[in-house]
């Protein structure tokens, strides 16, 4: 780190919305040449912070400056001509668009005003070679994975000529080797003398590449510090704003006898459930008050579990049992009539509608369960409302508020309470903590355990093997669209395991390695 | 990494996807054309697919401005009334003698006007496209008849040459200066998507507008381009087919947007936006104008047969897309 003076400031930001006040009084200084993770929880208003320095909000107060010149960015373009690039959390480019087109659209080399897809093309595949990837230039950027998705938007960020470049939460949805490389890429521009603001949920990445951290917390500045001298413990405590040893106390959840558990009728059993082109056919018995942990690799198959077990997708063939009677689960009318609840992973798309109130969200589930001729009282609304609010620590506790304005792990615990509130004998929860802070994460596993211990059977479906590890009481491993094990969760089983089955007979992946 | 991997597994299918629409409707119009070459002798005539140009050179010019619309996700209903008020505009100017130039100026600056208003209306009022050109589609067509009740015929000396004029062969098939006018306009809207950024940032909002606009494009600018575009082909195509009819009418042309938003559907531009090509519109509008032909010569047909067979194709074609936009995912 150089000790020069700061490329960026930010003095004084204060942004407001409709109830919720999301920064007060915060500053913020980068360096050239530093990696600078902004840390928080959900809702601390990191991403709100990036907004207002990249234009897309306005301050309601405070100065930014950029070389010690005033600046306010009218959005994104005007920010990115000045230097300031933002890769946002959600791949950000157009899936319809080649690859090429994505990284340069906006600023193409163009000759007498037409664009040069020669030079478009070349110009991408340097890039991208830069970046160690091999990708088809021209083929849509929609053929590729997210992850793939992601590099592209952080190239399409390094080729504009940027000294402070933002990637708010850009490893969420790589994996380890992905984010090597990204780590590769973010060091060689570090050292060239680029300023990275780093937003990022993972602590061990933040102390394996930050230079300084930030912290914020309910809007309001904790304070900066050298990563040296910032022990992991208190960062968490910094960011939490209390003393952690809540994660200790779902460290030693009752791993109650399996055996136990399995003893009675199973609530569901499915067999020889699958999906051509989704999912090879599967069986998976899931009992009252039981915790199944579905594990595997990003597209290994783990959602389309949950789907067919929904009846969000239709399966090919097989037979399902609901309390040891032969039944079917062909619609999620069906499921839910079962008593299913289905929490999707994705929150924005399939979960949540952002423009109704907290309130309104929490009670759609319920609604639709009793049907729309028979409307829940208002004061019932509100009492069961404000119960799940103060139960998942729902901030701002206010239930009139738009969802939109609520972060992801609120927004991600207003989805759970829809289900919860509907008391279904089997919730399945499809990456229930991805994207989200550790404060929030801890509250949804601690949620989970007490969940299962007053019999409520959960399907919990993470990329986290430690989360799985810790929740459940039987393990389903997927891989390449299969179910290849189901593991009981005893002594003898750790992430190692699990990993090991996931990768065994997986030569195919190994030598592309 | 398993990125080489991810890379030549995604490439096969790449070629096919984004072309498919377009082939299969080039794939139809060769079906159709040898359908009807095989049934009447004279269908093999050059002059049959002239006159397919020269009778549906105005829906192809309007068409075009069309794709621009629904390739960022939009919709254009104003387009047939819009072409009727061109023409109506121009008749009566005539009439009252006013220089066929100036008269041109006039007619070729309304329709962009007003497609320029309602470009801002959904752009800076947050409107649906649909309702706004619905709007817009009222009022133009409501001018028409403010302008006259009637139809009026235009007997100036530039549109009448215009209308006469052939450009032929030595063995006598010629096409009207309307088709070579049509002819330009394709060609222009065809570099203008591909090597503009005007055209590229069209492709980039229907994709998706969020991203577009956070990629730093112009979303609004683009927005209000593209709804002015369509009302300057309308414009176009209202003095085209004042040319073709030698008038205006203040009924002429009702119903020609949904014929439009066929064509170009028909021609492989998906509605939601972000995908199609001008080439594919051009096919489309051809693959309209051959079922009418067909029609034509079979002639016990009742025309109506033409509305049952773009009513089929339409639905075939929407079909399509469906299959493919599931099999992108």
């Amino acid at each position: 780190m150089t000790d020069s003076r700061p490329v960026l400031t930010m003095t004084g930001i204060s942004k407001s919305f409709p109830g919720v006040r999301a920064l007060h009084n915060v500053n913020f200084r980068l360096f050239p040449g530093e990696v600078h993770a902004l840390m928080g929880e959900n809702g601390a208003g990191k991403s709100t912070l990036i907004k207002v320095l990249t234009g897309v909000y306005d301050t309601d107060e405070g100065v930014i400056t950029l070389d010690d010149e005033p600046v306010s960015f009218s959005g994104p373009m005007q920010a990115t001509a000045a230097g300031v690039s933002t890769v946002f959390q959600e791949v950000n480019l157009c899936t319809n668009l080649s690859v090429a087109e994505n990284i340069f659209i906006g600023r193409e080399p163009r000759l007498l005003g037409a664009v040069r897809w020669g030079e478009v093309r070349r110009r991408a595949r340097a890039l991208l070679t830069r970046l160690d990837l091999d990708l088809d230039v021209s083929a849509p950027l929609g053929s590729y994975s997210l992850a793939i998705q992601q590099m592209v938007a952080i190239a399409r960020a390094i080729d504009i000529q940027a000294r402070v470049l933002i990637l708010d939460e850009p490893t969420s949805s790589l994996d380890a080797g992905e984010v090597a490389q990204l780590f590769r890429i973010m060091r060689q521009l570090r050292d060239e003398g680029i300023a990275i603001l780093f937003v990022t949920h993972f602590l061990d990445q933040v102390y394996e590449i930050a230079d300084r951290i930030t912290v914020l917390r309910n809007g309001g500045l904790v304070g900066e510090y050298p990563t040296a001298e910032l022990p992991q413990l208190s960062l968490v405590e910094k960011m939490i704003g209390k003393e952690l040893d809540v994660l200790e106390g779902i460290e030693e959840h009752s791993r109650r006898d399996l055996a136990a558990l399995e003893e009675g009728t199973p609530l569901v059993a499915v067999s020889n459930f699958g999906r051509a082109g989704a999912v090879e056919p599967f069986s998976l018995t899931i009992h009252a008050g039981e915790v199944v942990g579905l594990a595997g690799l990003l597209g290994s198959g783990r959602t389309e579990v949950a789907r067919l077990l929904f009846g969000a997708d239709r399966t090919d063939g097989g037979q399902v049992a609901v309390d040891g009677a032969s039944s079917s689960l062909r619609t999620p009318a069906q499921a839910i009539d079962h008593g299913v609840g289905f929490c999707s992973e994705n929150r924005r798309a399939e979960g949540i509608v952002a423009d109704l109130s907290v309130r309104e969200n929490i009670i759609l589930a319920m609604q639709a369960a009793r049907g729309w001729l028979r409307p829940i009282p208002r004061r019932r609304q509100d009492e069961l409302v404000d119960k799940y609010i103060k139960a998942l620590n729902i901030r701002p506790a206010d239930p009139e508020v738009p969802v939109r304005n609520l972060s992801g792990g609120n927004q991600q615990k207003v989805l759970l309470a829809r289900w919860l509130i509907t008391e279904p004998r089997l919730l399945i929860l499809d990456e229930p903590t991805r994207g989200i802070d550790i404060g929030a994460k801890t509250e949804i596993q601690k949620l989970v355990t007490q969940l299962s211990d007053g019999g409520m059977a959960v399907l919990f479906i993470s990329a986290e093997l430690e989360e799985v590890l810790r929740l459940s009481h039987k393990v389903a491993v997927m891989r390449d669209r299969q179910m290849v094990a189901q593991l009981a969760n005893d002594d003898t089983l750790d992430a190692d395991r699990i990993m090991q089955t996931i990768a065994s007979g997986s030569h195919r992946e190994e030598a592309d390695r | 990494m398993t990125t080489g991997s991810l890379t030549a597994g995604r490439t096969r299918f790449r070629l096919p996807k984004r072309q498919i629409p377009v082939l299969a409707t080039l794939v139809l119009l060769l079906v159709m054309y040898g359908i009807g070459v095989s049934q009447y002798t004279a269908f093999s005539n050059v002059q049959v697919i002239f006159n397919v140009f020269i009778d549906n050179g105005f829906l192809l010019v309007v068409a075009v401005g069309m794709t621009f619309v629904i390739l960022t996700g939009g919709i254009d209903l104003s387009v047939g009334s819009v072409v009727a008020m061109t023409a109506m505009v121009s008749a009566a100017l005539l009439k009252d003698g006013m220089p066929a130039a100036l008269v041109l100026v006039i007619a070729l600056l309304i329709g962009p006007t007003l497609g320029l208003l309602m470009g801002c209306a959904i752009h800076f009022f947050e409107i649906q496209p649909f309702i706004v050109t619905l709007a817009g589609m009222f009022f133009a067509r409501g001018m028409c008849t403010f302008i006259s009740g009637a139809s009026i015929p235009i007997t100036d000396g530039f549109w009448t040459s215009m209308s006469q004029e052939r450009i032929g062969d030595p063995q006598g098939n010629f096409v009207s200066i309307s088709v070579l006018i049509a002819f330009v306009v394709v060609a222009v809207a065809a570099y203008v998507l591909a090597y503009t950024r005007l055209g590229r940032n069209v492709y980039a909002i229907g994709g998706n507008p969020q991203s577009a606009l956070l990629m730093g494009l112009p979303l609004g600018r683009t927005r209000i381009a593209v709804y002015t575009i369509s009302g300057l082909c309308s414009a176009i195509g209202g003095i085209l087919l004042s040319f073709y009819t030698l008038s205006g009418a203040p009924l002429i042309a009702v119903g020609m947007e949904l014929d439009v938003i066929a064509a170009v559907v028909i021609g492989g531009t998906v509605l939601t936006g972000g995908a199609g090509y001008i080439f594919g519109t051009v096919l489309g509008v051809l693959v309209l104008g051959v079922i009418q032909t067909l029609i034509t010569f079979d002639g016990s047909l009742n025309s109506w047969w033409t509305k049952i067979v773009i009513g089929s194709l339409l639905f075939a074609f929407i079909l399509l897309q469906r299959l493919i936009g599931i099999r992108y995912k």
